[in-house]
């Protein structure tokens, strides 16, 4: 994988470990919800817990900068499947408006052994990676959602992961380089006052 | 090459993480004859030393000890008050240990939060837009250096005011966070840090940098 670095290389595992494990929890989760659709939700919800703190992994091994623009983040998102998953996915099929793209994989290490058994052809097996995205972007506040336009284990020839930028997360950037407004601010100073408070009462 | 301390502030600007290095324990007895040649005053639940420094009993020195007998604010551990036994003549010669403080956990808590809002005011108060608020901040002597990440978390180190490269020490200080702490699933976001492990490779990390200088530090990334 492309790791960069030395620390890293040595921790770097077999995929398909990785892979056995996915499929693991993913085959526990079925087995512990009968309805396809929560097991959906809950690959999301773990992949979301999952992203805000990959991000911090992520931030501090590229020491990339805030993003202005989506195609910037479609770049970083597009780098972190390579640092992450050792994959890299082909950005496509952008909006007008710029504020959607699609991640192409020809191959995703997720779902290398898998075949979809008929009962559970609403399953997304690989929903995890929705969360992921949206834990990540969160937490450099940016709201976007993603969902599988297109799987290869439902019979597509590519599997294609659709991103969109829904807003940005103003109040919650904090006060520094990239602050947009003062209004931010001073909110941010009157939650910090309130923490004051509760250090100095105590 | 002196580090004396790193802190971590969250997001919503409480301490996470403290760790403190090389603050020497400065400690002093001595005895004294009447009257006291030391202004002695109460304040903050501390007996502190207001005037008169001499033979290593500094302004600002709290007093923690009467012949031996460790001192809690004004008392004795024997119930006795400080003040009564030092105005007494027959008391004399008297035995007193003085220390420098070190802060509080409260206290630590209290400015780290305090820091926050300075940031917070720097960032406003440029003339230019898009100012990054404080990155260093420096006195006569020590030198801290802040960085806050996109996250909005914010890494600072004290270290002697001269020394150089404490970004790269930062940046790494980042990366064991995202490791050890971040990757603990039994570490909760926000919470102060509790992790061994980011505390042993933290230390090694500040060893090292004692032992060879910053610019041996190397990144994961370049």
């Amino acid at each position: 994988m492309s790791r960069q670095g030395t620390r890293l290389d040595t921790k770097n595992v077999n995929s398909e470990l990785f892979t056995l494990t996915y499929g693991a929890l993913v085959s526990q989760l079925m087995k512990d919800y009968t309805n396809v659709e929560d097991v959906n939700k809950q690959l999301e919800r773990m992949g979301y817990n999952i992203g805000i703190r990959l991000i911090e992994d992520f931030l501090a091994r590229t020491g990339s900068g805030r993003c202005y623009d989506f195609r910037d983040t479609a770049d970083k998102i597009q780098m972190g499947f390579r640092i992450f998953l050792g994959v890299t996915p082909t950005i496509t099929n952008w909006s007008s408006a710029g504020d959607e793209f699609s991640l192409q994989f020809e191959s995703n290490p997720l779902t290398e052994f898998i075949e979809l058994p008929d009962h559970c052809l609403n399953l997304k097996y690989a929903n995890v990676l929705t969360g992921v995205l949206r834990g990540a972007c969160e937490m450099v506040q940016m709201e976007v959602t993603s969902w599988f336009a297109q799987d290869q284990l439902k019979g597509d020839t590519v599997t294609e992961l659709r991103v969109k930028f829904v807003k940005r997360l103003e109040d919650a950037i904090p006060a520094g380089p990239y602050t947009p407004s003062s209004r931010a601010v001073s909110e941010q100073l009157t939650n910090s006052v309130c923490v004051l408070e509760i250090a100095s009462s105590s | 090459m002196v580090i004396y301390g790193v802190y971590i502030v969250s997001k919503s600007g409480g301490l996470i993480f403290n760790y403190e290095c090389n603050v020497p324990k400065i400690e002093t007895e001595k005895t004294f004859g009447y009257p006291l040649d030391l202004k002695l005053n109460y304040e903050n639940k501390k007996i502190v030393v207001e005037f008169g420094q001499r033979d290593g009993v500094m302004v600002g020195h709290v007093l923690t000890a009467v012949n031996g007998i460790p001192a809690t604010g004004r008392q004795l551990d024997d119930g006795r008050d400080v003040f009564d036994i030092i105005n007494e003549r027959e008391n004399y010669p008297l035995s007193l240990k003085f220390a420098r403080l070190r802060m509080t956990t409260n206290e630590k808590i209290f400015l780290a939060s305090m820091f926050y809002p300075l940031f917070a005011i720097a960032s406003q108060l440029s003339p230019e837009p898009r100012c990054s608020g404080i990155e260093v901040l420096e006195a006569d002597t020590f030198k801290l250096q802040c960085f806050q990440t996109l996250t909005g978390v914010k890494f600072m180190v004290v270290a002697e005011p001269t020394q150089a490269g404490l970004d790269i020490l930062l940046r790494r200080i980042y990366e064991l966070y995202s490791d050890f702490a971040l990757k603990n699933p039994f570490y909760s976001l926000e919470m102060p840090i509790r992790c061994e492990l980011f505390d042993s490779n933290l230390q090694n990390l500040l060893e090292h940098v004692e032992k060879t200088g910053i610019s041996n530090v190397r990144l994961t990334s370049t």
